[in-house]
């Protein structure tokens, strides 16, 4: 019982993990991108109709993550070609988003979906108290974790995390130092449209394998404000993502064992508890000043 | 002749719909809480207006209007349908009960039907709902007969009277059974989010339950439970898609006859001001079939539904005492529906406390 | 074929002007494809978008209940995000300030007398600025990000807004629904012109706020202040400003007008709190604020075309049979086209067949 209810709460930080990480590396980049829910839907939305019209919840994945990219590309065009104000337009592209998720998803609601099973691997699966934890869940929670290894690796151990870092930081002298600023956004913010729609397609083919309209609920903007939460930093995104998730899971908990507190403010913990954790860790202003990207929102057009 | 020169012109331009047209139909205007794409609530109650249309064919028009938030939206958005020329408008969720007599107040001469209220402030309001909780009460019968552990989940959406009536009405089902069986309540304050829905499931079920019943919209809950190999009811629609060896039976929301009924008196001129609550008799509450059950369990479930069904048995049937042991219905005595509508306490059994 | 934008010496005041307008034609001309391509006729489709909402009196009442909170929101976010201050939690000072106003006719229905309205106003503001204000003074003080704490406490606030309506403040009268009793005569905001429709006052606060913050932030020190805090907190410190004050300001100015938004939308167009009292105003006027380019008077104009966009969406609904869904489609090209023609005030754009000729390292082309 106690491995499904770390499952479960793995379950519920996965696609808050995926869509954050991705957004992550956007910000990191320096744009701030508030479509978040608009690209998850998004992937949703085709993660789901592509599962049920080809029977292969694998295509579903592939074409979330393509359109979740696709999608955010409007966004980059926008703010970074056409340099309109980033949040604004973010917010626009979660209206766009939720809107065009409807049109595209009406013949498919009410139809039962293909789920991404989980793996099996023999023996390992069936080790007491930690096999299916470790060795058995669906393969996106792993891909969720060598996600977050893979930006760890990418932003601090690479040359071009270092090029992505430093644009983030401070564009202009980026420019002069001969770096296309705007080609490494554009990629950035691919990057997290492709992140986005794969936390969608993680909601509709493995959470709960089904298409209902606004079926993100919200999770998109609870992504958004991880990453301000794990100050930019992987790991720590990891840790937020699960420590909410372990609160949302535990106030239901608590709620089935009758203790009797009025369920509204069981259900305000997840958000309490992370403003709470914020606080404490973000005391330490130098700490946080040195991860937070100086350039973050602000329009950039090279001179010419 | 000018001015209809240049109103004929506007209006070829424009294409503006058949306006003789729609004076020999009548014109049936629905007002949803959700997106019919909900799969819940809504979808449902888009269904029912499918029915009516197909049953009256050319005499009826529809039109609707979905996720229209409760507030300040909502009495625009009557007062539009109003304006637009409908006969009768249909307002689908509770947070429309003020909005709907205010724009009736306005428009004497157009029907209105809100669901799940109770003022009928002027002579042109009805109200409509469905007696749910006779359903509830075979589920009860149903859950006590199957589970082993002897105790059943309950997602639950919002602590309003008709929830808790739900909760009720199962808990004295299964009582009916099995008199210690217990309930484990989750509030997951919504009545929409497949993903939290599925969260609830899951914790239940890791506390020991194996039967979920749900009062919220989505079927992931029911995908849990299959996926758990525990079994689930449905809500709202017939799910036995998302669960085919895991449903028991559903609730089903059929509003359609309600509807035809209603736009026909329109049509006839017989439309009067009503209070309908109508349940199994009515048509209102259907039982989806009744599957993944031993023949005797199912025998006792249509049984039971079949007494309630003919009014030989009211599921709130005294002797019942409330939560705290104090008794509210004395041997015989059957609940009135004024406090059926406005219950607010546990029936004895129930563990979990409402919020007053 | 790239697109490359140029940077005007100064602002166009032509485009400042004309862009509204190109992102009108353009999403005239992007409208009429998406509804013909729905098999709708478009210009039925355009008109009940467009037209038919503004022909009516009573429309026009509700275009002005419907912009009332976004307006009165969106002016006080504007000083927010010049002074760089990041407060995306509208939706909750919103809803806090509704319940701070509602505790006179909620709690005391027996204290009936004119004052109660001013008061229930002075709470509501007071209300939204003190909820506004814990992510200032976390902010201020240790330094958390505002961002995060302000949205989480939206979700607080609609948590403690539904207990409240469906435990204590419930209304004893109503069958145990979750909803207050229905507010007396002397807690109503009355309504602007009661004979023709039923826009409310809020609509008058939401002008006058619009044009005093007009004027603090063109004509007077503060506004000075609040710029230069935004543009550059350096230059702000030297000049002897203090962030940390303008954090807090900047949070109780939006804070209380969000506030005073919610208690005027509760009071005036509701008329009793309910477990859901905003379809997401806070986070429209965001885009609203942006929309009238941080400017209040700009972002009057921007809240009636949004307000606009809602109700054109219910008539194509209604009349055309357009679904939400694609009314929501419609909305998100209208913010696009406009956020995309802005770009003109700024810039000259310039498409370039060939890549820029690249010289000495130093270009970054897309």
């Amino acid at each position: 019982m106690f491995e499904d209810i770390l499952i479960t709460i793995a379950t519920a930080a996965t696609p808050l993990l995926l869509a954050a990480i991705g957004e992550l590396v956007t910000e990191r980049s320096g744009v701030l991108n508030l479509g978040v829910e608009g690209m998850m839907i998004m992937g949703a939305v085709t993660g789901f109709a592509v599962a049920v019209t080809t029977g292969s919840p694998w295509l579903g994945v592939l074409a979330a993550i393509l359109v979740g990219a696709a999608f955010s590309l409007l966004f980059g065009f926008l703010t970074l070609t056409l340099v309109t104000n980033q949040v604004a337009t973010g917010l626009s592209l979660t209206l766009l988003g939720l809107g065009l998720s409807g049109m595209i998803g009406e013949s498919f609601v009410g139809r039962a979906g293909v789920k991404l099973a989980a793996i099996r691997i023999p023996y390992l699966s069936d080790i007491p108290y930690i096999g299916r934890l470790i060795f058995g869940q669906d393969p996106l929670f792993y891909v969720s974790i060598l996600l977050t290894a893979g930006v760890v690796w990418f932003l601090f151990r690479t040359r071009a995390g270092l090029t992505l870092r430093s644009v983030g930081d401070n564009h202009a002298s980026a420019h002069a130092l001969g770096i296309r600023v705007i080609t490494i956004r554009y990629l950035a913010v691919m990057f997290g449209g492709a992140c986005a729609g794969l936390a969608g397609a993680y909601l509709s083919l493995v959470y709960v394998p089904q298409w209902v309209e606004n079926m993100t609920a919200g999770r998109g903007w609870i992504a958004l404000a991880l990453v301000v939460f794990a100050s930019w930093r992987p790991w720590r995104l990891l840790v937020g993502a699960y420590l909410f998730g372990a609160v949302s899971i535990g106030q239901l908990h608590t709620q089935a064992l009758g203790v009797g507190i009025p369920s509204q403010f069981l259900s305000s913990l997840p958000y309490l508890a992370t403003i709470v954790v914020l606080v404490l860790i973000s005391r330490n202003r130098r700490l946080t000043m040195m991860n937070t990207p100086a350039s973050l929102g602000q329009p950039f057009v090279p001179d010419r | 002749m000018k001015r209809q020169m240049l109103a004929l012109a506007a209006s070829a331009f424009l294409a503006l719909p058949g306006a003789a047209l729609a004076q020999d139909k009548t014109k049936a205007c629905f007002i949803y809480v959700g997106p019919i794409g909900d799969f819940g609530w809504s979808y449902q109650h888009h269904q029912g207006v499918l029915q009516l249309e197909e049953e009256l064919g050319d005499t009826v028009e529809t039109a609707y209007l979905e996720s229209v938030p409760e507030g300040a939206d909502a009495e625009r958005a009557i007062e539009r349908f109003a304006r637009s020329g409908c006969d009768i408008i249909f307002t689908t969720s509770f947070g429309y009960m003020d909005p709907t007599n205010k724009v009736a107040g306005r428009f004497p001469d157009v029907k209105f039907e809100h669901a799940t209220g109770y003022k009928r402030e002027h002579p042109n309001v009805s109200t409509y709902n469905s007696r749910f909780y006779e359903g509830r009460y075979v589920q009860g019968v149903i859950a006590a007969s199957l589970s082993k552990a002897g105790v059943a989940g309950y997602i639950a959406s919002f602590p309003i009277p008709e929830v808790v009536m739900g909760i009720n009405a199962f808990m004295l089902g299964a009582q009916s059974v099995n008199p210690d069986f217990k309930v484990k309540i989750v509030w997951a304050n919504t009545w929409f989010d497949p993903g939290k829905e599925a969260d609830a499931a899951k914790a239940l079920i890791d506390q020991g339950v194996d039967i979920i019943t749900q009062h919220t919209d989505s079927t992931a809950p029911m995908q849990v439970a299959a996926e758990r190999g525990i079994k689930a009811f449905g809500q709202a629609s017939d799910m036995i898609e998302f669960g085919p060896e895991t449903q028991l039976t559903s609730i089903v929301d059929d509003w359609g006859p309600y509807y035809i009924r209603r736009v026909k008196a329109v049509q006839d001129g017989t439309w009067e001001q009503s209070d309908v609550w109508g349940g199994f008799a009515e048509g209102h509450v259907v039982m989806a079939p009744y599957a993944n059950m031993p023949d005797e369990v199912k025998a006792l479930a249509e049984e039971t539904e079949e007494k309630i069904r003919s009014g030989e048995f009211h599921p709130f049937t005294g002797p019942i005492n409330r939560q705290d042991g104090t008794p509210w219905l004395a041997a015989g005595e059957v609940a009135d529906d004024a406090t059926l509508l406005g219950m607010n306490f546990y029936v004895e059994g129930i563990d979990d406390q409402l919020p007053n | 074929m790239r697109i490359e934008l140029v940077k005007r010496p100064q602002r166009s005041a032509l485009f400042s002007m004309l862009s509204p307008f190109i992102a009108l034609g353009l999403t005239l001309v992007a409208g009429a494809a998406l509804f013909l391509a729905l098999g709708k006729n478009p210009g039925e489709a355009l008109y009940y978008y467009f037209v038919d909402p503004l022909h009516e009196t009573w429309s026009l009442h509700e275009l002005a209940v419907k912009a009332a909170p976004l307006i009165l929101i969106a002016v006080g976010l504007s000083v927010c995000f010049r002074s760089n201050n990041w407060n995306i939690g509208a939706e909750g000072q919103f809803i806090i300030g509704a319940m701070a106003g509602s505790i006179l006719p909620v709690m005391f229905p027996d204290f009936q007398s004119w004052v109660v309205l001013p008061l229930m106003l002075l709470l509501g503001v007071a209300g939204g600025a003190a909820y506004a204000s814990i992510p200032a003074v976390l902010k201020a003080r240790f330094n958390t990000s505002e961002i995060l704490t302000s949205l989480m406490l939206v979700y607080v606030a609609q948590l403690f807004l539904d207990w409240m309506v469906r435990g204590p403040w419930r209304n004893p009268a109503g069958f145990n629904f979750p909803e207050t009793r229905t507010f007396h005569a002397f807690a109503t905001l009355p309504e602007i012109w009661p004979a023709s429709g039923r826009a409310h006052w809020g609509f008058i606060f939401a002008l006058l706020a619009a044009l005093v913050l007009w004027f603090v932030m063109t004509r007077t020190l503060k506004g000075f202040e609040i710029r230069l805090l935004g543009q550059s907190p350096r230059a702000g410190r030297f000049a002897g400003f203090s962030r940390e004050k303008m954090v807090l300001f900047s949070f109780l100015v939006s804070g209380g007008l969000a506030g005073l938004a919610g208690i005027c939308e509760v009071s005036g167009a509701i008329g009793q709190l309910r477990p859901i009292i905003s379809p997401g105003y806070g986070f429209t006027a965001i885009i609203i604020a942006f929309l009238g380019r941080l400017n209040p008077l700009g972002i009057v104009a921007a809240g009636l075309v949004l307000a606009l966009t809602y109700l054109g969406g219910e008539a194509a609904q209604i009349s055309v049979g357009l679904s939400d869904k694609v009314a929501r489609v419609f909305q998100g090209m209208i913010l696009f086209f406009v956020l995309a023609c802005d770009t003109l005030i700024h810039y000259r754009i310039r498409l370039v067949a060939e890549p820029a000729v690249r010289g000495e390292g130093a270009r970054a082309d897309v």
